[in-house]
């Protein structure tokens, strides 16, 4: 073949390619649903991971050829601050097109921008955040959870160290909504059941050097030192405990279930406790088929804890909008039917408040680098000990 | 209070004094030279930080093993890398804005912050997580009761001591000290007087870099842990310790760097209120005394700033 033979050749094959891209494009009307999350700051892992997750949704829906829509995600950064929640939140609100989102993974993000949301008349699907108050402190139709929230979670930490025996703990947390009311219902559910706080402390999320603290807490002499906050503090606290000497059980909250918390502690992480509401991802009825998917992207980094969530809030979002049109406001009543709904991960239920009713909390302890289900470890079964564990 | 518990706080307090005091005389030696804050020193010394873990990790996995020899590597690589990062943000973003206002300065370095801090998150692999930073230093320690002391904690205070004093001796006892301070003095004399102004500007903001990559790995060996978000945090606390101390006063950063710590350790330990407040307490303190000395603790004396 001649050389321009060869180039009005590629050219032409260029161009019915493009016209084959907006043919399909053209085929489905486009519809824009939002995400929020952390994507840059101190939690931006979990922030990634439940962006890739929303994203993975939007390209499985696409790529099935039975959708009605073409969905385009636009995705915005919360940085896991209130005041720029604010901002994105109401800039995603206003933003007509948008016809509802999968929003928040920080609690200080998602209480700050309930009224935002409903002010706009705005569908949103929390995906991470576990603060009790965002579903149940208002009662607004626009604004729904498929997570749990710290209350369930709190009773169970509570109930296990108790079982295990230790009765006196000291409680560090950060002064964000989410720490405080970490430390409000795990005191709560720790005093019901006989035990005692020798000590409270609040430390601000940004929180560097944690000695003086953790020296007072050293005198006090507690068996375990319950963490209310997310993985980065989490790491300092639990680092520099071993630099002073203090041989309690780290026991932390959903917040600190990572990669990032073990990877930043190496084998310091060993023995640590941590609990979150639903089943580990690989146990989900859907697990393993996200799992796949998520692999299959080639995403940079992992979904974390919270990325089935993520996916399974969008996937709600996108069968509504599938179901009754683009259109805010039908999306928020078929939302409210959400009953027994099939997910990835099981069933969901929203109660008069939004709140999915799942009530299923996994227990964690870390065993040889991994968050291990308590009841499979070995420190269940007595084999190995936490400090102090008879 | 325990006699034990007491020496652990001090000992708490020695070691956060001696990081914000390292980040202060680099405010100082900034302020001193150039009548300039640079902003983006806090991000410089994450950045030194991160260098020093990579360099850590390259030789590791090339098959390095002893410990010495690894925490020399670290501490070069990482010292002269931000003693050019130092020299290039000296010559391309502040020299060159020398006769627009300060205020420019501080917000094209604060900028600059920014950006260091969003690209070590971006580009370092997983950067935006919390990286372990290994312990290199005989972690063997003392149990006096309650107070735990370490060898390496120790070791860390000595070197920190020692890279002041060595900035002391360098800035009073040497040709370029005696160049740095003639500039810090009037600039024009000390260019009339032979003395090459560029050259000791780019030297300064190479010490100055320096030593927030020295503080750096100190951070990361004494919490052994770092991320990308450090350098903010005690960026600020430098600064505010070096304004205390008195801007363009060596020992007035000292002085700012250990009040600073021994205000925050007070603030957790013996007020009544939660220890969530003592920063705010800290910061109230920092306002009064300034409202108090607007120069600083140590005044500034006419003649000399550095």
């Amino acid at each position: 073949m001649s050389r321009i033979a060869r180039q009005l050749s590629f050219i032409f094959a260029s161009a019915l390619f493009v016209g084959a891209l907006v043919a399909t494009a053209q085929a489905k009307d486009k519809v824009k649903v939002g995400f929020i999350g952390p994507l840059t700051g101190g939690v931006s892992a979990n922030g990634l991971g439940g962006r890739n997750s929303a994203d993975l949704a939007v390209k499985l829906r696409n790529a099935d050829a039975k959708a009605k829509y073409e969905y385009e995600l636009v995705v915005l950064d919360d940085e896991c601050k209130p005041n720029v929640a604010v901002q994105v939140a109401t800039k995603m609100a206003a933003d007509k097109e948008i016809v509802a989102a999968a929003t928040h993974y920080c609690s200080a993000t998602a209480i700050a921008t309930v009224d935002v949301y409903h002010k706009f008349g705005f569908p949103i699907i929390v995906w991470g955040a576990v603060l009790p108050d965002i579903t149940y402190r208002a009662k607004y139709a626009e604004v729904h959870r498929v997570n749990g929230t710290m209350i369930n979670q709190n009773d169970a930490n509570a109930e296990l160290i108790s079982k295990i025996g230790f009765k006196n703990v000291a409680v560090i947390h950060d002064t964000t909504d989410y720490g405080k009311g970490h430390n409000e219902y795990f005191s709560k559910a720790f005093a019901k059941l006989g035990g005692k706080i020798v000590g409270t402390f609040g430390v601000t999320a940004d929180q560097q050097d944690f000695t003086a603290e953790l020296t007072q807490i050293k005198a006090l002499n507690p068996e375990v030192i319950y963490f209310g906050g997310l993985t980065p503090i989490g790491v300092r606290i639990r680092s520099q405990m071993d630099k002073l000497g203090i041989k309690a059980v780290f026991d932390g909250t959903s917040g600190i279930v990572s990669d990032a918390f073990i990877q930043g502690l190496g084998p310091l992480a060993e023995g640590s406790l941590a609990f979150r509401e639903g089943a580990p991802t690989e146990k989900l009825p859907g697990g393993k088929f996200f799992m796949e998917n998520y692999a299959a992207q080639k995403y940079d980094n992992p979904p974390e804890a919270y990325g089935a969530f993520s996916f399974a809030a969008m996937d709600l979002i996108l069968d509504s909008i599938e179901k009754v049109g683009p259109d805010r406001k039908k999306v928020i009543e078929e939302l409210a039917n959400v009953k027994e709904r099939d997910s990835i991960v099981g069933k969901v239920t929203f109660d008069d408040h939004g709140q999915n009713t799942v009530a299923v909390i996994t227990k964690y302890v870390v065993q040889d680098g991994k968050f291990v289900e308590w009841d499979d470890s070995e420190y269940a079964t007595g084999k190995r000990k936490l400090p102090g564990q008879k | 209070m325990d006699v034990g518990l007491f020496a652990q706080y001090v000992m708490n307090g020695l070691m956060l004094g001696m990081m914000y005091t390292l980040v202060a005389v680099g405010f100082t030696l900034f302020f001193g030279v150039l009548d300039i804050i640079k902003f983006s020193h806090g991000d410089v010394l994450t950045v030194g930080a991160f260098t020093a873990l990579a360099t850590y990790i390259g030789l590791r996995s090339a098959g390095v093993g002893s410990t010495p020899l690894l925490l020399l590597a670290m501490l070069v690589v990482a010292i002269l890398a931000m003693a050019a990062l130092g020299m290039l943000i000296a010559r391309y973003l502040v020299m060159p804005l020398r006769s627009a206002p300060a205020l420019n300065t501080l917000l094209i370095t604060l900028m600059l912050g920014t950006v260091l801090r969003e690209l070590v998150r971006l580009f370092y692999p997983q950067g935006a997580n919390p990286k372990p930073f290994p312990a290199l230093l005989p972690t063997a320690s003392i149990n006096l009761g309650q107070f735990n002391l370490r060898l390496d904690n120790a070791l860390m205070l000595a070197a920190g001591g020692l890279a002041i004093v060595g900035l002391q001796l360098l800035l009073n006892r040497t040709k370029l000290g005696l160049a740095i301070r003639a500039v810090a003095q009037d600039e024009e004399t000390a260019r009339t007087m032979g003395v090459n102004f560029t050259a000791v500007v780019l030297i300064t903001f190479a010490i100055g870099s320096a030593l927030a990559a020295y503080a750096g790995i100190m951070n990361g060996l004494y919490y052994n842990e770092i991320n990308f978000g450090m350098g903010l945090y005690l960026g600020v606390i430098g600064f505010a310790a070096a304004i205390i101390g008195g801007l363009g006063s060596i020992y007035g950063a000292i002085l700012g760097g250990f009040l600073f710590a021994a205000l925050q350790t007070i603030g957790t330990v013996a007020l009544p209120f939660a220890s969530a407040y003592k920063d705010v307490f800290a910061f109230t303190v920092v306002i009064a005394l300034i409202a108090w000395r607007p120069t600083g603790l140590i005044q500034e004396k006419i003649s000399e700033r550095v």
